[in-house]
Parts: C-alpha cells; structure tokens; sequence
C-alpha cells in the first residue's frame, strides 16, 4: 500500500470507500449478476426438484449417454491438448532455433493469433471443404486412386475432431509457449554442453524441468480450451459424437425429451470437471515451485 | 548461430505443420469457387451479395461487438484505474475473477443465464441480450489489456496533477487515463471484435441470427456459399489480429485467444 500517503494531497483526501465503492461497484455487481449468479443457479437447479432438494438430476449424469458424452469430452479435451502441446511446442522451438530466416517468427505470430482465433463454425465448415466426404483433398485423393473414407477415415469423428481441433490449439501452443521458451538461457545450454551433456541430457535434466510449470499450465489451457468448445463440434458432427457441450445445447434447445434440470447437472458437470483440472494443476504447481525458484 | 545446418528437421517439420494450415484455406477458397462439375467461378459470392440475410447478420454482429467493446470499458476501466490507484488488495478478487469466463464455458453458462433471466422482455428478448454474456467473454482479455496499461502508468502522479488543476474524477478518467491508454484499448477492442464476431454459442441457444448462426443456415443449404462466408470470416478475424499486433507493438502477450470455439 504504497499509495496510502497520497491521503494527505488535497482533493485525493476525499477518496475513501464511497469512492471505491462508487468505482467498483458497475464490475462487482456485473460479475455477479451475469457470471456467478447464473453460474449459483445452475447449482440450485440441479439440486432442486419440484419437492425440495433432490439428488434426483445430478444422479441422472450417471446414465450410459450421460457417461459416454462426458468420457468423449474429456477424452478429445485430453487428446487434443496433447497434441497442441507437442505439435505447437515443437514449432514454437523451431521457429526460435538460431538460423531461421529472418520473417518467419513474426509470420508465425501474426499467423498464430488469427488461427488461434479462427474456431467454430467457418473452422468447421473449413475442414468439411478440405476432408469431408467430398472435400477437396478427399477428392484429389480419390483422383489419384486413395479413397480416404473408403480406408475408414471420417471426419465425423474423434479422430477428426482433433485433427480439426489441432488448428485452434498449435497456435493457442505457440503463442503461450514462445515467452516460455525465449526465457531458456543459451548459457544453460552451453554450460551444460560444456560439462560434457547430449542435448538429451540437457533436455531431460535442465531445459524440460524449468519449462514443467508453463508446459503444465498450457496444458491446462489447451485442455478448457477444447473442453468448452461448442461451435465446432456442433457444426461438425452434429451429434454423431455424443459430447457434453452438444447434450447441454440439445436439452436448451429442446431437442431431446429431457428436463431443464437435467440440463442445469450436465452444465455443472462441466465446470466441475474444469475446477477439479484446475485443482490438479494448483497441486502439481506447487510442488514443482518448491524446487523451481523463479 | 554456428550450427545453420542442423536446421533441416526443424525447417522440414515447420513447413509439414505450415501445410497443415494452408491446405483448409486453399481448400476453402478452391471450394468456394467450385459451381459444380469442371465449373469454376464466382456464382457462391454473387448469390451472397444479393442476401439481406447477410448483410443483417453481418450488421448485427458489428454492432454486438461495438457495444460490447463500449459496455465492458464502462464497466472495467473505473474498476482497473481504482485497483491500480488505490486498492491493490483488491487484486487477487480481480485476478480471480477475471479467469472465471474460462472456469464456467459459455455453453454452460447460457444454460444459467436462461433459467435465471426469463424476463423482462424488453432485456432477454431483443438481441442486444447478447452484449450481456459477450462482455463477460471478453472480460478476461479487457482486464489484462487494462491492467497492463495502467501498471504502465503513473496513476498517482496523474491523478495528482490533474485533481490539482481543478479536475473532477470523470475528467480525470476521460481525458488524462483513457487518452493514456490508447494501445491497450485499441488491442483489447480488437479482441472483443473478433470474439464477437466468430461467437456462436450464445446466438444459437437465444436464438439469434449474428453472422455465425447465419453461416451456420447456410452450410445447412449451400456447401459453396458455407466456404466463401468461411473465407470472410477469417479476413474479419485476420484485419483485427493484424490491428493487435500493429498496435500492440512492444506490449509483449497482449495477443490471446479469443472464444467462439
């Protein structure tokens, strides 16, 4: 509190908590009203039944398709982090190798931001154009006597569904990453070099321990990122793969014979699944900040 | 460096994941121009032009994200320059609640906000409903592009300086913060245009028609028309991360994700 002399300074004298509430108060009670309170009222009907409280509708998640669309979310969710983490850790080491021409980091900034932004239904839309049944390279391939679908491949699917997932998480990888790895010191490097270590060494001993955290927390980014992702999945599968944001959007919709409640529980599912991810990243943090002094 | 030539592998693996994401868009733009056997020409973008569906939509989603960039400064920027200026401990309640956008997902949070709001309707009835949950995606990104701002700034000498010449509080905020403020207003703007632009979630579930709900219709009719609204969409996502990065330049990060998964 190193502003609190400024009391003394005339007119700011005056500021004391009318002012902050007056200043605070437009964010506070838009937060509430609009993030927690509706985030509260999932929970009050998920909990209650037209008889008083019932563990009738959370019980509900326990049911095959329930069980099924929330093991495919978090699987995909899992799978599609995994190889964001990798595929967009991978490019972001590269693009910072030493002898890389000149351009190419900025091109992958600027290229990253808009890919990382680019999600939903023209993403989806764009995969159906290249990879769908009668996408462009599915054709071309066809052409030239390699038929795609007829090998078992679809893009309807949890396969495709990371590989179209991959677009949006690489660069979201990227993008989190870089400041991560620019922060590698090459004296690290040289120093171990010099004690006589592989690059496997150094990797496995000095580079891969000092990025765990960010490697952790961009995993856990990468892993709500597709957790939450509604408008792609929906574009593209419509159905076909039972996931949790799609199940939720069908009950609002109307589309399936099923409760409001029974809605409101998936919804919390959902968030429980993301705080229990967030739990385990806390943990995990800090453990590994007990030994990694920053 | 002195080992250039180790740079095949990567250079290699670089130009794979470059395919990657060039092939969806050259494979967009050749689809968008496909009229149906050899023909190739620009009947999807004639047949575009001439929908007043498009342009309301398009419209529309302008003049969500307009007013969700106008909303969330409202709200946000006398809460930000109040927690730089005065009280700092505030700061872990902010930080907090600026990640809980990521904690609860649109999908799950429209599922809360239809049971709590059903009325009146003059709030949940016309799409400017819309700018209520959209402000709230942008929440995380137009605090931290604020924030970072205001760190920048000397808020004490400022405040100080013009109170003493006679301003009131809202002078001091309109005229001498946000003026100070500009590079972080504009990259945060352009975040909250290209969220708004590409969301989809809440338009659907409320039922309205922004311009990905109405991309959506049209890949339900037309694949060619799909695929040159797709091309669009990302000129629209690419000219505003293209304004973040010009005037970002030197503030590092300020490029994020945005939320129309």
């Amino acid at each position: 509190m190193s502003l609190r002399p400024v009391k003394s300074a005339g007119p700011l004298a005056r500021s004391g908590g009318l002012f902050t509430l007056v200043f605070m108060a437009p964010f506070l009670l838009y937060v509430t009203a609009f993030l927690i309170l509706p985030t509260l009222m999932l929970l009050a009907t998920a909990f209650l039944g037209k008889h008083g409280p019932t563990l009738h509708y959370v019980a509900s998640l326990g049911q095959g398709q329930t069980v099924v669309a929330f093991r495919n979310s978090i699987e995909l969710s899992a799978l599609a982090a995994l190889v964001g983490l990798v595929v967009g850790g991978l490019a972001a080491y590269f693009v910072l190798r030493p002898g890389m021409p000149r351009g190419l980091r900025s091109l992958v900034t600027t290229f990253g931001a808009v890919a990382a932004n680019f999600a939903g239904v023209p993403l989806a839309f764009a995969f159906i154009a290249t990879l769908g049944s009668l996408g462009m390279i599915t054709v071309w391939f066809k052409d030239i006597g390699v038929n795609l679908y007829g090998m078992g491949f679809t893009l309807y699917s949890m396969p495709g569904l990371v590989l179209v997932y991959a677009y949006f998480q690489v660069p979201l990888m990227i993008i989190v990453i870089t400041p991560a790895l620019e922060a590698l010191r090459r004296e690290w490097r040289e120093a171990a070099e010099n004690l006589g270590a592989s690059t496997w060494d150094y990797w496995r001993h000095v580079g891969l321990p000092i990025l765990l955290p960010s490697l952790l927390s961009a995993y856990i980014l990468l892993f709500g990122n597709a957790f939450s992702a509604y408008a792609t999945p929906y574009a593209l599968t419509s159905g076909i793969v039972a996931l949790v944001p799609v199940e939720i959007s069908n009950v609002l919709s109307g589309n399936v014979m099923v409760s409001q409640q029974t809605g409101a529980a998936l919804a919390l599912g959902m968030i429980v699944v993301m705080v229990v991810v967030m739990g385990i990243y806390a943990l995990i943090a800090r453990r590994v900040g007990r030994w990694v002094k920053r | 460096m002195s080992r250039p030539t180790h740079n095949l592998i990567p250079g290699l693996g670089l130009g794979v994941i470059g395919l990657y994401f060039v092939i969806p868009l050259v494979a967009t733009g050749a689809f968008s121009l496909w009229e149906g056997g050899d023909k190739y020409g620009l009947a999807a973008y004639a047949a575009l032009i001439h929908q007043p569906k498009l342009w309301q939509s398009l419209g529309l989603s302008v003049r969500l994200a307009i007013q969700t960039i106008l909303v969330g400064l409202v709200v946000l920027v006398p809460a930000v320059f109040w927690l730089n200026l005065r009280v700092q401990r505030l700061r872990p309640l902010f930080d907090f609640l600026s990640v809980l956008p990521f904690v609860v997902p649109p999908i799950a949070l429209v599922a809360g906000m239809t049971t709590l709001y059903t009325g009146p309707d003059w709030f949940v009835g016309t799409a400017n409903y819309l700018v209520v949950p959209y402000v709230i995606l942008a929440l995380p990104y137009t605090y931290r592009a604020l924030d970072v701002g205001m760190r920048a700034l000397d808020l004490k000498t400022l405040t100080e300086a013009s109170q003493s010449l006679g301003a009131g509080w809202m002078t001091l905020i309109l005229r001498v913060v946000v003026p100070n403020l500009t590079t972080a207003l504009i990259g945060a703007a352009l975040l909250t245009i290209a969220i708004v632009m590409g969301e989809f979630t809440f338009a659907n579930i409320l039922l309205f028609n922004t311009f990905a709900v109405y991309i959506d219709y049209v890949g339900q009719t037309s694949a060619t028309q799909a695929a040159a609204l797709t091309l669009l969409s990302f000129l629209i996502t690419w000219l505003a991360m293209l304004g973040v990065l010009f005037t970002g330049r030197g503030g590092r990060g300020q490029v994020q994700i945005g939320g129309a998964r």
